[in-house]
Formats: C-alpha cells, structure tokens, sequence
C-alpha cells in the first residue's frame, strides 16, 4: 500500500465506510478522496464495497402483491372517512 | 386483517385545519409511494411474508394514528420507517417467552471480517480479478440469505442503510439510539454479512481453491 501526503492506507480504511455512506464531510472526506486517487490497493477495496452495497440497495423495492395494496388502501380510506370520535366515543 | 379500533380518534389532530378526505388522499399518496420500500424491509425484518404484510399494515395504522408526530411532511419517509422499525421490536419484545429469539452475540470491538480481503489477489492484478468475479456471480438469493443470517440488532441497521439507504441519523432517530451505535452496529452487521457471503461461496464451491486464505475470521 502507498501513503499520500494528508492521509494513510490505514486512515483511509477506517473511514471509508463513511464515506461510501456519504456520512463524511469536510477534511476527512477530501483526505479519503484524495487517498483513493493515488493508492490502487484502497481504490479497488472502495470499488469492492461501493458495489456490493449497490448489489444491497437492489433488495429493496419488492413488488407489492396487489391485494395486499388494496387492504392498504382500505385501511387508509376507513380511517379517512371516519368520523372525529373523542376517547369516551363522542362523534365530532 | 388489520381492522380500525372502536373509540379512537380516526382523524388526526394535526390535519383540523385541513378537509379528512385531503388529508387522507395526502396520506395515501405518501404510503404508497414508500409501500414497496417497507415492504421489502418487513420481508428482511420479520424472515416471513405474512409478518412482513402484518408489520406494514400495523405500522400503517400506527402512522394514521400518530401523524401529529410529523412535524414536516417532507421527512414522511424516515418517519414511516421509525414507526415500522419500532413495531418490530415492540412485537419481538412482546413474544411469549416460549418463542425463540436470537441471541446477541457480542457487541464489542473485534476484528471485522472483510470478504475483499478474503478474495482479493495482489499479484492477478493484471490478469485476474477474483472479487469482480464474485459480484458478478453474486445472486439476489444469496444475498437475502446473508442479510437473514445476520443478528436482528445489526440486520435492522443494515438494512435501513445500506437497503434503504436512510442516514446514520435518521437510523438514530429511527431506533432512539445514538450515530455512534448505529456507525458500530453497521460496521459489525455488515462483517457478519460478508462472512455469511464467503462461507455460502465457500461451501458452494463458487470461490477457487486459490482464493482460500488461512485467516481466522470472526
């Protein structure tokens, strides 16, 4: 691994999870950029994990069963048109 | 299914001002646009597709219930998944002392385990690339099975993050804990994930021989 002039290997690794959250600001963030640029070891550790959280983000947005959409909003119409009632029951 | 309760106070507070049906409409749109969203995180939560749905309608509900709570609606989304995320813990807590819970392993530091470290070849630099070649064979499955496979007190945050892609501080604010738990949570979930990666890789046969490394993983 190489070191550059504001950050180290070791530095880096430590915080690139932040970074790759985009958790990171300010200093830290331009010393890890910085670092990536010149050191192939960390670019290609960063590029493994970039891409599988990608991969992770895929998981989400499963396609919703239309029946279990139409309960949802059935659910929400009921309660929408439902009259204010006070906790002893009182229509409003 | 998940019926409204008799004697609660249907139309929230905060809406007075504004006609039910609007607010409903607001509210509908708002769910369903995130539907597919907590769905998914239900399914990753819970392990189960009828708790999953039981989980998003019973947050939904919740949500209708406590829409005072939301101070602005442009943050419905964090919101939503802070009602969810609770609901299932509220409801793991609530289980009979006779349903299995999955133990916490411990919580403390250690070394993380890294899957780029297991696969990654130095001198195949030029002429091989052996993590690029286990993402590419990665399969949707596999990956469901890791993120199940994780402990729910790391898979929560695992998949508000890195599934959902919510901050480290909406995931604090989500599960009443602060960044840095959720910063030590993530790093300990995602270490479980990857181990489960390369341990079903391993055992399946996807990884070669020469990528074995003698480590002892956490």
């Amino acid at each position: 691994m190489t070191t550059d002039e504001t950050i180290n290997c070791e530095e880096a690794l430590r915080l690139l999870a932040e970074y790759l959250d985009g958790e990171l600001h300010g200093g830290a963030h331009v010393g890890v950029e910085q670092h990536l640029k010149t050191c192939r070891s960390c670019f290609s550790r960063a590029e493994f994990e970039r891409r599988l959280k990608a991969e992770l983000s895929r998981l989400g947005g499963d396609d919703v069963k239309p029946a279990f959409e139409q309960q949802i909003r059935h659910l929400i119409s009921h309660f929408a048109s439902s009259p204010v009632r006070t906790s002893q029951g009182e229509e409003q | 299914m998940l019926e409204p309760r008799a004697n609660v106070q249907h139309y929230p507070p905060v809406a007075m001002n504004e006609p039910a049906s609007d607010v409903g409409s607001w509210f509908e749109r708002s769910v369903l646009g995130v539907l597919p969203d907590l769905v998914s995180t239900a399914q990753r939560l819970t392990r189960n597709a009828t708790d999953a749905e039981d989980l998003v309608a019973e947050a939904v509900a919740k949500a209708w219930l406590g829409l005072t709570s939301l101070k602005e609606r442009d943050r419905f989304r964090g919101w939503i998944f802070r009602i969810l995320t609770n609901e299932f813990l509220a409801t793991r807590r609530s289980q009979p002392s006779g349903v299995k819970k999955e133990s916490l392993p411990d919580e403390g530091g250690g070394t993380e385990f890294s899957l780029f470290e297991q696969l990654h070849q130095p001198f195949l630099l030029w002429w091989g690339n052996p993590e690029k070649e286990f993402l590419d064979k990665l399969l949707r499955e596999d990956l469901v099975r890791a993120i199940d496979s994780v402990h729910e007190t790391f898979r929560i945050v695992v998949i508000l993050a890195d599934v959902q892609g919510l901050s480290y501080r909406e995931i604090a604010e989500a599960l009443g804990v602060p960044v840095g738990t959720v910063r030590s949570r993530l790093a300990r979930g995602r270490s479980h994930l990857q181990k489960a990666l390369w341990e079903h890789a391993r055992d399946a046969g996807v990884i070669p021989r020469a990528t074995h490394k003698d480590t002892k993983i956490k």
